[in-house]
């Protein structure tokens, strides 16, 4: 098994005590496999994509990714979890808006010492983002961006790639043709998927969904 | 990992050339004007250093005249048979430079900077033509002098060094001795100097160059001003980066949720801006050494007017300052660096990620920078009422303005809630509302607009306060027409008879160099006379003072003396062995290093009979002045030098003042422009960062061309507010400057004068900067393609 969550809770300090946010999920993934995590605001899907990313800490619980305990680890480990094992793609795609597009790809990959140049090219390819490699995110469209925040992941080659509301910023056209080459390309890499959105259509697209209501699995 | 995320933090500064430019600039304005002050400093320490060891001043007793004249080859004699080890010294003025005569067998520290061997062969000294040892700038002055010259760059500038026959030749003071020098270690049983050299009075060793003293306020307050402009310069690189981190927010977030450390980032920004420090400092020394080399002229013009130290008009390069000067840098990058780096360390991976809107986060800070300006303020009034000296008076100059510079931006807010309080309209609410939310990014820049403003006016303020007392006092003590001087007690009593029928009243200037009040000073003998009744003024004085001076029943005391010894009226002070007189009257004596006694001439004549008067003031009818002068060249063979007229030497005294304060003037105009570099960089930054905010109100209506205007009128009004709140804080300065300051480092306090005229003329450039700085953004922003505003709209979605 890739990803193995026990009994996962969190809870955010509010103004009249903590608010949990999760009260004990369980989950798993294996490897190639793809899963919609699903549920209404407020409901912990972003809390868990992040706990799982090593984002940030649970309360109490177990996550094990690729054999690694990620509740023992502390900050360095978890920053280096986040450069080799895992690929975040966000909702609003956290491009370095100082570096071409080029660079915005290669970028993960180097900071894992795996940049791979032919690899990279391919994804510019299949992203058709080739003619934009010289171009500041800036100067791309919402869509453009996406992309490239997902050539950026895979890039790196995660063993899981996680994605929170990826195509929330985009028209339900542009959403699906990205959805689409993320997926074939998340297949090619062999790489797990766990993908939070609130769209029932989309979640269709996974092999397998996860319902969250009021932090647990309903 | 580590060069990835070093690109992508470099990749900023790549796509924002501007921040760059603001960062180094302002570091480099910062470190220049700093290392400036300190490369004039350390220039003029040197020449006194070298001074000191030319002379021998301060590192060895020395025996002087205690008539303040010439020491006779006689006295020379006596002393050295009644076992004194003393070495003669004669210096004088050969072409206007100064050349000292020393007699190398026994003066105690040889030839000073020179030493015998190599060029400096001793036989060559000595006889023949002889050698002179002179400082490179002044050997083409002496070519006349037939003796062999040796240039000796570490011979004190407008120096001169020879054997003491060949001086003494050269000056025609054949048999003439200016001091002795005592040598540290002398015999046994030798004749008290009472017997051996009645005439000689005995200067104590300084431990430290008398001169090095001297200067050291001035030094003081140029060094002052150096951090001054330090301090304006780093609000700039900390408005610089503060901004920098702002933007670069998002871009650590998503460096940290891809897997960099978080202590490698802080660490790789460290590094970044240490790097920024070191070439920004490197730029700023070089900035700096310009600085100095165009204003070294003047200090050494100052100096040498002020104090008559000689201070090389040229800069060396010295290793020290330069070191200095990048250690400033990296100081100065660390203080306006550390508290965005002490943010970042603290920041939540998953802290918001878009720059956070200034105006939000400025509530809470602005209550805590509201209450730590409070106490500071408070502290500046508490050092200036309990504290004491020169440290507690700079303290208050500092607490003061940082403290204000803290309030500026909670004052301006509470004026701009005011003034939308009183808006009708939707335009101006939403002018002053927009103004009120500009403030934090403007905040830094306005602080050292402030800052700038108050030390032109504070300045301004107290070098014309000093030049209206200065002036003013020249006129009450400068009032004979013409000062003659004697070379011998024989000429001194022949001029006295030969001018006395001549001129309405002859005052003759007797004095002696002793101690007083446990510290060295002069005491002067004063004729009774009409002219000091009607000109002198005093601080303060007992009734009658004069008649009670003329009796012979008290004495007058300078009001750096009586700071000093803590004298007031009645309070007893020695004038002579076993005599003390009470004080009953103390006088302004600005420019005076020393303390002055002034006892009526009778008495002197009596304490000190043998002291004769060589130097006479004469009253006389304008008119008759050049005929008296001539008469005095023609019929004693005076020297020009010897006769000086009133109205010349008033003309030099105030023409060395106005030099003494071109410096400061020079240095109040760069912080000024500095603070103007800050203002438009600001805005520049800013500027981009206004478009999400501007854009909105353009798509509901107004246009571009408005949009632009209220830029630049929100910058000029700005401006406005911090120039008048810069007024009282510049006459506080001011008043700090001359009630506390000017106390405790020259002894004398200044009466302060107000001058509207040039407030409001500094008032009227500082809204000339900030138009100037505000133009061009305003421009941009009026310019600003549609489509550019359309996308601040595209990237919302």
């Amino acid at each position: 098994m890739l990803l193995n969550v026990r009994q996962i809770t969190k809870s955010y300090p509010g103004a009249d005590g903590p608010v949990p946010v999760l009260r004990g999920v369980d989950l798993d993934l294996a490897a190639g496999e793809t899963l919609a995590l699903t549920g209404e605001s407020g409901s912990g899907k972003s809390t868990l994509l992040h706990l799982i990313g090593g984002l940030d800490r649970p309360d109490d619980g177990t996550i094990t990714l690729d054999g690694i305990a990620l509740h023992e680890l502390d900050d360095g480990g978890r920053a280096a979890l986040r450069r080799g094992v895992v690929g975040v793609i966000f909702q609003q795609f956290n491009l370095i808006p100082s570096l071409r597009v080029a660079a915005n790809i290669a970028f993960q990959a180097r900071l894992g010492g795996k940049d791979d140049p032919d690899w990279a090219a391919t994804l510019a390819q299949r992203l058709g983002l080739t003619p934009h490699l010289a171009k500041y995110p800036e100067q791309l469209s919402g869509g453009q961006q996406q992309r490239v925040a997902i050539a950026r992941t895979l890039a790196a080659r995660p063993k899981l790639v996680l994605a929170d509301e990826p195509t929330g910023n985009l028209d339900e056209a542009t959403a699906d043709a990205v959805l689409s080459l993320m997926l074939d390309l998340v297949h090619e890499t062999g790489a797990g998927l766990l993908m939070v959105t609130h769209s029932m259509r989309l979640a269709g697209a996974m092999s397998r969904q996860v319902h969250l209501r009021a932090g647990l699995v309903a | 990992m580590t060069r990835a995320a070093l690109s992508a933090l470099l990749s900023h500064w790549a796509r924002n050339p501007l921040q760059l430019f603001t960062l180094l600039a302002g570091l480099a304005l910062a470190t220049a004007l700093w290392s400036g002050v300190q490369a004039i400093n350390s220039e003029a320490r040197a020449s006194y250093d070298a001074a000191a060891a030319t002379l021998g001043e301060g590192q060895f007793d020395q025996l002087l005249a205690a008539d303040g004249g010439t020491i006779s080859q006689a006295d020379y004699i006596a002393l050295r048979r009644a076992g004194w080890l003393v070495s003669p010294v004669i210096e004088g003025r050969l072409n206007g430079v100064r050349l000292v005569g020393l007699d190398v067998l026994t003066a105690p520290g040889g030839l000073g900077p020179v030493a015998l061997g190599g060029e400096a062969d001793i036989g060559a000294f000595l006889s023949g033509g002889g050698q002179i040892f002179a400082h490179p700038d002044v050997l083409a002055q002496l070519t006349e002098t037939g003796a062999e010259l040796i240039a000796a760059p570490d011979v004190a500038p407008g120096t001169a060094i020879t054997d003491i026959g060949l001086a003494q030749r050269l000056l025609q003071r054949e048999g003439i001795l200016t001091r002795l020098i005592v040598a540290p270690d002398q015999p046994r049983g030798q004749l008290p100097l009472a017997e051996a050299a009645p005439r000689l009075t005995l200067r104590a060793a300084q431990g430290g160059s008398d001169i090095g003293r001297l200067t050291d306020s001035f030094h003081l307050n140029l060094t002052a001003f150096g951090y001054l402009a330090f301090a304006v310069g780093i609000f700039i690189v900390h408005g610089a980066i503060g901004l920098a981190f702002e933007q670069r927010r998002p871009v650590v977030r998503t460096l940290r949720a891809l897997g960099v450390p978080l202590n490698r980032l802080i660490m790789l920004m460290a590094l970044e801006l240490a790097g920024f420090a070191v070439i920004a400092g490197m730029i700023g020394v070089a900035m700096g050494y310009v600085i100095a080399a165009g204003l070294l002229p003047d200090v050494a013009a100052t100096l040498r007017g002020l104090y008559g130290a000689d201070v090389a008009g040229s800069l060396g390069l010295r290793p020290m300052w330069f070191l200095s000067g990048l250690v400033v840098a990296l100081g100065g990058t660390v203080l306006a660096a550390g508290g965005a780096l002490w943010q970042l360390a603290r920041m939540p991976l998953l802290a918001s990620a878009q720059p956070r809107a200034m105006a939000i986060a400025a509530g809470g800070r602005a209550r805590l920078l509201g209450g730590l300006s409070m106490l500071l303020l408070g502290t500046a009034g508490a050092l200036a009422l309990w504290g004491t000296g020169l440290v507690a008076g700079f303290g208050t100059l500092a607490a003061l303005l940082i403290g204000a510079a803290l309030a500026l931006p909670v004052l301006l807010d509470r004026v701009l809630a005011f003034g939308q309080t009183l808006s009708r309209g939707v335009t101006a609410g939403w002018f002053w509302a927009d103004t009120r939310q500009q403030l934090p990014g403007l905040s830094l820049a306005l602080a050292a607009l402030l800052l700038a403003m108050a030390a032109n006016v504070g300045v301004s303020t107290m070098v014309s306060s000093f030049r209206l007392t200065f002036s003013g006092f020249l006129d009450q003590r400068l009032f004979s027409e013409l000062y003659v001087y004697a070379d011998d007690p024989a000429q001194a009593a022949a001029l006295e008879a030969f001018v006395s029928p001549r001129a309405t009243a002859v005052l003759p200037l007797m004095s002696v160099s002793r101690d007083l009040a446990d510290a060295p000073g002069e005491l002067y003998g004063s004729r009774d006379d009409l002219t000091y009744r009607e000109n002198w003024q005093f601080l303060d004085a007992v009734p009658m003072v004069w008649d009670v001076l003329a009796r012979g029943e008290g004495v007058l005391v300078n009001e750096q003396m009586a700071r000093r010894a803590g004298l007031s009226l009645g309070d007893p002070v020695t004038v002579a062995e076993g005599v003390s007189l009470p004080v009953i009257g103390i006088h302004g004596d600005y420019g005076n290093p020393i303390g002055q006694a002034i006892i009526t001439e009778t008495l002197f004549r009596t304490l000190y009979p043998e002291v004769t008067a060589s130097r006479f003031g004469l009253r006389l009818n304008p008119e008759d002045v050049p005929a008296i002068s001539a008469a005095l060249r023609d019929n004693f063979g005076l020297p020009a030098a010897n006769i000086i007229n009133q109205a010349a030497l008033k003309a030099f005294s105030m023409d060395v003042f106005d030099r003494t304060f071109t410096v400061t003037a020079a240095l109040n105009v760069l912080t000024l422009a500095v603070a103007g570099f800050a203002m438009l960089m600001s805005l520049l930054t800013l500027a981009g960062m206004r478009l999400p905010q501007l854009a909105p109100v353009w798509s509901l209506g107004m246009t571009r061309h408005s949009l632009g205007r209220f830029e630049l009128a929100r910058a000029v009004m700005l401006a406005l507010l911090t120039a008048i709140l810069a007024l009282p804080l510049g006459l506080g300065l001011a008043w700090v400057l001359l009630a506390i300051v000017n106390v405790e480092a020259f002894g004398w306090r200044l009466p302060m004068y107000l001058f509207p005229a040039d407030y409001a003329r500094l008032g009227l450039f500082a809204l000339m900067a900030a138009t100037l700085a505000a133009l061009w953004p305003a421009i941009r922003l009026a310019r600003t393609p549609p489509a550019v505003l359309l996308k601040v709209f595209s990237n919302e979605r």
